[in-house]
């Protein structure tokens, strides 16, 4: 009793001015996350499940109180239908093979040149990296625009092959498949570079002598010595392009065609175009199903190897 | 490896990283209505796109809704970063980790869609917002936060806490040691974070396409809708500009933190060497 006595008035002060410094800090960013991302996101839960009046117009809520009885009613319509319709499906369907074709793509071009660029005199890395990084800096917007004017039916490259007599018709390259798959590739590339280079920049070179030492070939010295090392650089690039290319929208929309079904748009048509926000918000919440199988696998592979921070 | 390969793999990937880029600026400079087919050269279209209205007010909505967005994120990120390097334990820890992670995963389309549809259920419940410039600074700020706190995170944990112990046991408060020590320690990566979430909130169009309002149209919005219908050649006037923006702002950016970053080395040793000195004294 002495002893709290003796800390007293001051000490309980410092230790509540203390706790509210720490308060404030952890509050505010807090406060604004949860605003503004997690209840918007519980606003689209309950709209996926809402039913709404005659007119179609406003939400019901999904909890009501009448004649002492609580009811509780949940429209799972709309997930039947995400999960019975064969649009969807192929939809889905369609969203992960892009991504996945988009990600073995990155992986191709991205990996000899993050691995040529780790390789090349120290001085000249900066300049090299820097070079990477700048197309991140003008507008993502514009970069894709660019291809249009690059792959349109009367667009550069077919102008340029035309003018050299190497064609006599223009080749039908935007609205299909190609097109969409060049513009993902072109922009989520430097997402696969940076970070396999960030691993295999630091690898210890001398490995590679020992390799040589007990006899292995170089080719074998790079299977076995090499790519394990940037395994922890691969995973977090493929991560990097897969999940944001399963939800794009301007991509599919500026370059793809009515071949190329992605999620992100179905669900902008349908909010947009049909005006369909139950079926949109549907959408929405298995969208986030869909990124949180891979994110998963991600975050256990982390916790296995305790490698890779930073996404 | 052969270096001849290496050679060749670097130079190709960088032509496909810029030639697209190249050719944007190219043919804004192009004199016909054609985008494609070269007609000589003329700034004609910075000239028409100089007199657009719906671009120019684009350009300055945009332009003022970055400089929230970029401000208000480096704010709420440092903040952000502070809780989750310094305070090792606290009541929901892993639900903050995730707030600040899932924003960077969630596709934009989400929480577009999401953000919008809570607006509108406010605006039913409380009359207000209205959707426009405050709806979009949120939505941007809702995911610029999040990439601000992760830059400013890594540079905490590497900071040398005994700099911050030293200004408390010579007396300073934690505020001072914030002002005076550990601000100007993390200084280079707020301008990063800032100019990170600038040039992120200048450029989104699929939040803003959501959350934008009659009259609110920002210019990646009026690039969108101009791209949709085709090609466009104010739209390469106006992508020749905002490349040449960035590029002064990227390059006056790096000059500007790898000063700084000399000049917190010459002081660092200067203060090595006078106590070097102190000592042998």
């Amino acid at each position: 009793m002495n002893i709290t006595k003796s800390i007293g008035m001051n000490g309980i002060v410092r230790l509540l001015t203390r706790n509210w410094g720490r308060r404030t800090v952890i509050g505010i960013p807090y406060g604004f996350l949860i605003l503004f991302f997690s209840v918007p996101f519980l606003v689209v839960l309950k709209i996926s499940v809402s039913s709404t009046d005659e007119l179609g117009i406003h939400f019901q809520d999904l909890i009501s109180y009448a004649d002492g009885i609580f009811q509780l009613k949940i429209k799972l319509s709309n997930y039947i239908f995400l999960t019975t319709d064969p649009l969807y499906i192929e939809t889905y369907w369609s969203s992960v093979k892009f991504a996945a074709i988009n990600t073995f793509i990155c992986f191709l071009i991205g990996y000899p040149f993050a691995y040529f660029m780790a390789r090349s005199p120290a001085s000249m890395r900066p300049a090299l990296l820097m070079m990477v990084s700048l197309p991140f800096w003008t507008s993502y917007l514009l970069r894709v625009y660019a291809w249009k004017g690059l792959l349109d039916d009367n667009g550069v490259i077919n102008n340029i092959l035309i003018w050299l007599h190497v064609i006599h018709d223009p080749i039908k390259m935007m609205h299909t498949g190609f097109s969409m798959t060049i513009g993902m590739v072109y922009t989520y590339v430097p997402f696969m570079i940076l970070p396999v280079y960030a691993t295999l920049v630091k690898m210890d070179l001398r490995l590679l002598e020992a390799a040589k030492d007990l006899g292995a070939t170089p080719w074998k010295a790079f299977w076995l010595v090499t790519v394990p090392l940037s395994k922890n650089g691969i995973v977090a690039g493929s991560m990097l392009v897969f999940i944001p290319s399963l939800g794009e929208y301007v991509i599919p929309e500026l370059l793809g065609g009515p071949s190329t079904l992605m999620i992100g748009r179905v669900l902008w048509d349908e909010f947009f175009s049909n005006n369909d926000w139950a079926m949109a918000s549907a959408v929405a919440v298995s969208m986030v199903v869909l990124i949180l199988v891979p994110l998963a696998i991600f975050n256990k592979y982390r916790a296995d190897s305790g490698g890779v921070r930073g996404i | 490896m052969d270096s001849r390969l290496g050679k060749t793999w670097l130079i190709a990937g960088y032509v496909f990283l810029y030639v697209p880029i190249l050719t944007l600026i190219i043919f804004s400079f192009n004199a016909s209505k054609m985008v494609t087919l070269w007609g000589g050269f003329s700034f004609k279209w910075y000239g028409v796109i100089a007199h657009d209205s719906e671009v120019v007010n684009g350009f300055f909505l945009s332009m003022k809704i970055a400089l929230m967005t970029a401000t208000a994120s480096v704010v709420l990120g440092t903040l952000a970063a502070f809780a989750m390097v310094r305070y090792k334990s606290f009541f929901g820890r892993t639900v903050f980790f995730s707030h600040i992670n899932a924003p960077l995963v969630v596709p934009e389309v989400i929480t577009g869609l999401s953000l919008l549809l809570f607006f509108v259920m406010c605006e039913r419940l409380f009359g207000m917002p209205e959707r426009g410039m405050f709806t979009i600074w949120a939505g941007h700020t809702s995911f610029g936060l999040s990439y601000a706190a992760v830059i400013i995170q890594s540079r905490l944990l590497e900071l040398d806490k005994s700099l911050e112990e030293a200004a408390m046991d010579l007396g300073c408060r934690p505020f001072q040691v914030f002002y005076l020590v550990t601000l100007p320690m993390i200084a280079q990566s707020l301008m990063a974070a800032w100019l990170l979430t600038f040039t992120i909130s200048l450029d989104d169009v699929v939040t803003t396409a959501f959350l934008s309002g009659p009259g609110s149209s920002t210019l990646p919005l009026v690039i969108l809708s101009r791209a949709r219908l085709g090609l466009d050649p104010t739209v390469n006037a106006i992508a020749t500009i905002t490349v040449a923006v960035v590029a002064v702002g990227v390059v006056a950016g790096s000059l500007w933190m790898s000063r700084q970053e000399r000049r917190r080395a010459a002081e660092q040793s200067a203060a090595y060497r006078e106590g070097m000195q102190a000592m042998g004294a």
